[in-house]
């Protein structure tokens, strides 16, 4: 293809082909001083489906080597978007080496604390606030579970912000991406981790609380049955089934010796006092 | 009348794990597929072990093992868990 | 320089030659490999060699993924067998899931789809009753111009799910559609099936005879679609040829079994490209000698470039029609083209395929 990137994020390492060159140059600014896979784990094309779509109202389809088969192509505005989403397919579809978690992840004294829920519960968002807070940033997407040892490995890939919550770091242009408006009513940036993420994204480290959160309701913190927890996190996993009972050996033993609470919070200070109470009661 | 016989795999076909609120998470290797069973489901699966059972030769094991004084219409109960077990692939007509 | 597959199948015909590759020739093969679904084959071909640590690692992955697919393809099979045993039928499984059943080198690593059965025609009804009854499948939500499709003129009852379990099972009566030119003989195809070995007693599923299998992938080489796939299909009929070449008979009763089946020529094309790909052993008398459109054939089927996309746009559109002309006679794909074009015209889709 034309144009080619290549990044590696924590253990996985991507090649991505473009039509354009735009959205690759976004990229190589965000991602700077990541590593560069020699042979990538996975492969992500943006492409024009038709020839006359490179120039003409340009649309980029997202392929690569799992795909799906109606994707919806995305204006060329939005091809940094599209790099990201292709990514998160080929992990979503094809990782096969940890337990793939929709979880955001940060960690501290070695011990990882991973936050779960519905899209839009704000575990991006919350993620990305506590590694400005102290914490070590390992990812906002997903959380790789080691199938040997439980281990919790970062994959600190760019931030989606959405709507409000990229107020939060508009006084650090430099680490944040061009404004994308997906909807008339959201609006999505990027934005880069903090270096200690980035230079640390090779040290795994242990599940010790895990917490689903629920953004827009009055303070509340519920304990969670662990069949919930096991189920909950079935749904919140893309490639469960695929591994089989590796996956089901570490799932298991993550909801049996990791403490779980549901936490429900108005704002984000809120939700951030609330982790670092029961942090100190749990982690 | 005669009833339904049914079969399980034997017992290292299963991988099983008892969860804190005592519901069990089993693991089915001849599937690749996990169920979540709650009492008296796994224990159901357990007395399957000896042999292929229809719910009277079941009932009698598990009087044997359980106390299930208290338990209201058994037969019933127990039937109702076989079709389950047999729709999730864990136990058959032979 | 333009790469092709020929990068795959060699690697598949001879994985100590993929030793030599560089970090750029590898990540071309993985990324094509994935493309032809033949990355657990390739995966399987290169275990205990000498591999760079990222490429060990993938075909790792690629291994499990295999023998998970292979999980998954027998378990639809047994759920299949425990409710048709008692209709007394014979269910005879096709393609990957009998390949993995019959422990055969074509199921190694092998990426399988849906579950594939074949049963009599006249059973057909028995089947589906079955199935949707007791077995918990139920129909793929088609319209109803499909659906008439599918029973009248396919080979098959419309798509079948499974309500719990997410996976499709086709049930076939013939081998190719009633309106394509080669017409197998599908009831000797189950009359001299072979049964599996079931250690559980009951009603035992059944495979192709080894040189129905062959006529069968051969068939569906060249009547389905565009090729697409083609690599993998002549990566099973190596296989296969491998497994049961050296037996007693075997070339000659390919041979006649060919014939009975309308399949001479396309089982013959298919030794000769599979020889040419993989350096298969054949009977050069069942291969017969070079043809014309062979070479054709083989750039269709490695039309592939190491970012996993498909190359030679000109050569697959016109395997396309043809494919569809070997399937229809001309009025009927005529009338079968409008409808669906038709279909999508009131759909206002999205872009078709490229």
């Amino acid at each position: 293809m034309k144009h080619e990137f290549r990044v590696t994020v924590g253990p996985v390492g991507f090649r991505i082909g473009s039509d354009w060159k735009q959205p690759l140059d976004r990229m190589r600014r965000l991602y700077q001083g990541y590593p560069v896979p020699d042979i990538p784990d996975f492969t992500v094309r943006l492409f024009a489906q038709r020839p006359w779509r490179k120039i003409i109202r340009p649309s980029v389809t997202i392929g690569g080597d799992y795909m799906l088969p109606d994707a919806q192509p995305m204006a060329l505005a939005h091809g940094l978007l599209a790099a990201e989403m292709g990514m998160n397919l080929q992990m979503a579809l094809g990782q096969r080496r940890y337990l793939v978690l929709h979880a955001s992840a940060v960690e501290r004294d070695g011990k990882a604390l991973l936050m779960t829920g519905e899209s839009g519960a704000g575990k991006s968002t919350l993620s990305a606030l506590l590694g400005e807070r102290g914490w070590r940033f390992m990812g906002d997407e997903f959380a790789l579970v080691d199938l040997e040892n439980g281990a919790i490995h970062a994959f600190p890939r760019m931030v989606s912000l959405k709507n409000e919550a990229v107020a939060l770091f508009e006084a650090q242009p430099d680490r944040l991406g061009p404004i994308m408006h997906i909807t008339p009513k959201g609006t999505i940036r990027h934005l880069r981790p903090p270096e200690d993420a980035i230079a640390r994204m090779e040290e795994s480290a242990r599940p010790a609380m895990l917490l689903f959160p629920r953004f827009g309701f009055e303070p509340a913190v519920r304990e969670m049955g662990e069949a919930e927890v096991f189920v909950r996190l079935t749904q919140a996993s893309t490639n469960y089934v695929a591994l089989g009972e590796a996956g089901y050996d570490a799932l298991t033993t993550l909801v049996r010796s990791v403490p779980t609470r549901a936490i429900d919070y108005p704002d984000t200070e809120r939700a951030v006092e609330a982790v670092e109470r029961l942090w100190a009661d749990l982690g | 009348m005669t009833e339904a016989v049914f079969r399980a795999d034997p017992p290292d076909a299963r991988r099983c794990v008892v969860l804190a609120d005592g519901v069990t998470v089993v693991y089915h290797r001849p599937s690749g597929l996990t169920h979540i069973l709650a009492p008296p489901a796994p224990e159901v699966l357990a007395a399957m072990s000896e042999g292929d059972a229809d719910t009277g030769t079941l009932i009698a094991r598990l009087e044997r093992d359980h106390d299930l004084s208290g338990t209201d219409d058994l037969r019933g109960t127990l039937t109702a868990r076989l079709v389950e077990l047999e729709t999730a692939g864990l136990v058959w007509r032979p | 320089m333009m790469t092709d597959a020929r990068l795959l199948t060699r690697a598949l015909a001879d994985p100590q030659s993929a030793l030599a590759l560089d970090a750029q020739g590898w990540t071309d093969l993985i990324a094509m490999a994935r493309a032809e679904q033949l990355i657990g084959s390739l995966a399987h071909r290169l275990d205990g060699l000498d591999l760079p640590e990222t490429v060990a690692r993938l075909c790792d992955d690629a291994r499990l993924s295999a023998r998970h697919a292979r999980t998954q393809a027998l378990w639809e099979a047994e759920m299949g067998r425990r409710v048709l045993a008692s209709l007394g039928e014979p269910v005879v499984l096709l393609k990957g899931t009998a390949y993995v059943a019959a422990g055969l080198s074509a199921g190694i690593g092998r990426s399988i789809g849906d579950c594939d059965i074949l049963v009599r025609r006249g059973a057909l009804d028995a089947v589906e009753k079955a199935l949707i009854g007791q077995g918990g499948w139920e129909w793929v939500k088609e319209d109803s111009y499909d659906d008439a499709y599918y029973r009248e003129h396919m080979h098959e009852l419309p798509p079948l799910i499974h309500k719990d379990r997410d996976r499709m099972i086709d049930v076939h009566h013939t081998v190719l559609p009633l309106t394509a030119r080669p017409t197998p003989d599908a009831e000797s195809m189950i009359a001299e099936s072979e049964e599996l070995d079931v250690s559980d007693g009951g009603g035992g599923l059944r495979v192709l005879s080894p040189p129905d299998m062959i006529c069968h992938s051969a068939a569906h080489l060249f009547a389905d679609g565009d090729l697409a796939g083609g690599l993998r299909n002549l990566w099973d009929i190596d296989r296969l040829l491998r497994d049961f070449g050296e037996r007693e008979g075997f070339w000659n009763r390919l041979g006649q079994r060919a014939e009975l089946h309308q399949l001479s020529t396309p089982v013959s094309r298919a030794l000769r490209l599979a020889e040419i790909l993989y350096d298969t052993p054949v009977d050069g008398d069942l291969a017969g000698p070079g043809r014309a459109g062979d070479l054709l054939y083989v750039r269709r089927l490695l039309a592939r470039d190491g970012w996993g996309r498909e190359t030679r746009k000109c050569l697959r559109f016109a395997f396309y029609i043809r494919s569809h002309w070997l399937r229809m006679p001309p009025l009927m794909l005529a009338k079968h083209l409008w409808t669906k074009w038709r279909k999508g015209q009131a759909n206002a889709n999205g872009p078709g395929s490229a």
